[in-house]
């Protein structure tokens, strides 16, 4: 396993935003975790990039115990998350924005910037390279967060509601590239509202609510969880969804 | 180095000043552009690059300039030695305060205050301790030669404080054109999003401020020489802080040149105020202050960057 996180607890004064969460992400595949707001998916994702201290539980990257250790390091160490709010470098150009992230294992300014260019063609970000990074899209800045996570050339990618506000049409022009970071051996664990989404794009899922770990599984499985149903319809919901299933099979 | 032909033009246009023009006013008042320019390029290092406002640069400016002059009043030391024991003693203070402030992760109106406050212990130290000639002061004797760091008349004083901004202003575009300032400019503009992605935000800030402090420190160094003459209000009083901030505020942070053109502006329209109002104490401060709501409220950008909303606007682009 490439990252393990297990018996992570997080708690916000009375509130308890993680109980115990215990999963696993494998090298090379494409890990979801989905859940209704509130459920402490973004909690979880800061915990695990250095941003947030558990109270309890360990956190293990590529066999090492990383529990604890700031976001910085983290990231030099292959591990790098994006940010559900984009949080582009406003007065910068999208080429030096990415070039920030390209600097963390290249030196020289050249060399960071050469590989600035050929994330941001990645991306579809080419013809934007040296336009201010506050004058982009959503879908663009999206896209700047994705790219600038790239750039720092991570074994595990922390993807944080990339599809999240993008029409339909945004969101197809996403997917390949996401799908594509698989083939080049990137590890993705992504938190995803866009459930069509997430079931199309990964291998496993794991199902967070209120906190808690209630379901894990390849995607097909996991939608028809009974506990998962609940989770999203409310309570009651599975079986009446089951019962309007048993009717329309006898019709 | 894309700057570096522009550095060189500017130096070896200014060069020729002193035989150009014998007149000792115009020429005291283009050493004080270069030592304010200097100045206010130390600040932009950091506060310019890495957006952290500094309001006591007088900290650094001060320990350079008091740490020359101990050197060779008290312990007889040669100027030269003076000039890089200046520099040291200021990087140390930088690391004090970065310290201080950074580990702690002070921004914005904390880390001013915090450095307004530095700045004001070290004055009222000078003003105590005896090694510092307490509220007397420090007087230099003049001796000139080139060991000593004195010159016999205001040319070599003029030269002098060119070589010093140009140095400024290479290091400046070296810092700009590096890892390091990319760095800083992810740090300045989102700090989070910067260590998310790899950038240690506490060690390139200390960097920041030491680059700052050492190149406030042979400014300061340079004034001790300029004047021989040093008290805790000259060397680390309030005005030496709001001079460092308000030059590259004016002229425009985000540029080299910045700093140069601020310090211009700000030295000239201070000589204009004293000219006109006869010679009263503060009215160049009045002035300042009058450029200082002016940019602010209508160029937050300085001088430059207003030049360069204009040419934007007449390519019709925005922004």
């Amino acid at each position: 396993m490439l990252l393990e996180v297990e018996g992570l607890s997080v708690r916000f004064g009375g509130l308890t935003a993680l109980a115990d969460v215990t999963l696993a992400v494998a090298p090379g595949e494409i890990t979801a975790v989905i859940g209704p707001n509130g459920a402490g998916k973004t909690t979880l994702f800061a915990a695990i990039s250095g941003f947030l201290r558990p109270q309890a539980g360990r956190v293990r990257f590529a066999g090492r115990e990383v529990g604890g250790m700031p976001p910085e390091r983290l990231c030099a160490l292959g591990l790098v998350r994006t940010f559900q709010v984009t949080r582009p470098f406003a007065g910068l150009t999208v080429r030096e924005n990415i070039a920030v992230a390209a600097h963390l294992r290249h030196a020289s300014r050249k060399a960071a910037l050469a590989l600035a260019e050929r994330v941001a063609a990645r991306v579809r970000l080419e013809d934007r390279l040296d336009r201010p990074a506050a004058e982009l899209t959503l879908a663009g800045r999206k896209r700047l967060e994705l790219a600038r996570a790239l750039a720092t050339e991570p074994r595990l990618l922390l993807l944080d509601e990339v599809l999240a506000g993008l029409n339909p049409a945004e969101v197809a022009e996403m997917e390949p590239v996401i799908r594509g970071l698989r083939a080049d051996g990137i590890t993705v664990l992504l938190i995803e509202h866009v459930m069509q989404a997430v079931m199309r794009l990964s291998d496993r899922v794991w199902v967070l609510v209120g906190g808690r770990i209630v379901a894990s599984g390849p995607p097909a499985t996991v939608v028809r969880d009974p506990a998962v149903i609940e989770a999203y319809l409310g309570r009651g919901a599975a079986e009446r969804l089951l019962r309007e299933d048993a009717l329309a099979g006898g019709a | 180095m894309r700057s570096l032909p522009a550095i060189g033009f500017f130096a070896l246009a200014a060069l020729p000043l002193p035989w150009l023009t014998s007149s000792g006013t115009v020429l005291n008042l283009a050493t004080m552009v270069l030592l304010f320019a200097t100045l206010g390029q130390a600040w932009n290092l950091l506060g310019g690059m890495a957006g952290q406002f500094s309001f006591g640069h007088a900290a650094f400016f001060g320990t350079g300039a008091y740490a020359t002059a101990i050197a060779q009043i008290r312990f007889g030391l040669d100027a030269w030695s003076g000039f890089a024991l200046a520099i040291l003693a200021a990087v140390a203070m930088g690391a004090l305060v970065g310290f201080a402030s950074f580990r702690f992760r002070l921004r914005g109106s904390y880390f001013a205050l915090v450095t307004l406050a530095f700045a004001e212990v070290a004055r009222i130290l000078a003003n105590s301790l005896e090694i510092t000639g307490a509220g007397v002061g420090l007087l230099l004797p003049l001796a000139p030669g080139l060991d000593r760091l004195q010159f016999a008349d205001k040319a070599g004083y003029y030269w002098f404080a060119l070589v010093l901004c140009t140095g400024g202003l290479v290091l400046a575009s070296l810092v700009r054109e590096s890892r390091l300032g990319a760095r800083l400019a992810a740090v300045r503009e989102n700090e989070e999003a910067a260590r998310a992605l790899g950038v240690d935000a506490f060690a390139v800030k200390m960097q920041a401020i030491l680059l700052s402090a050492g190149l406030a420190g042979a400014v300061g160094a340079f004034y001790t020489q300029l004047f021989l003459y040093l008290d805790p209000h000259i060397a680390f009083g309030p005005q030496v802080s709001v001079e460092a901030l308000l030059g590259p505020i004016v002229g425009g942070t985000a540029s080299l040149w910045g700093p140069v053109l601020g310090a211009a502006v700000l030295q000239l329209l201070g000589e204009a105020s004293r000219a006109l109002t006869g010679g009263a104490t503060g009215a160049n401060l009045v002035a300042y202050g009058i450029v200082l709501v002016l940019i602010v409220r209508f160029f937050p950008d300085g001088i430059i960057g207003m030049g360069r909303a204009r040419a934007a606007d007449a390519r019709g682009v925005t922004g």
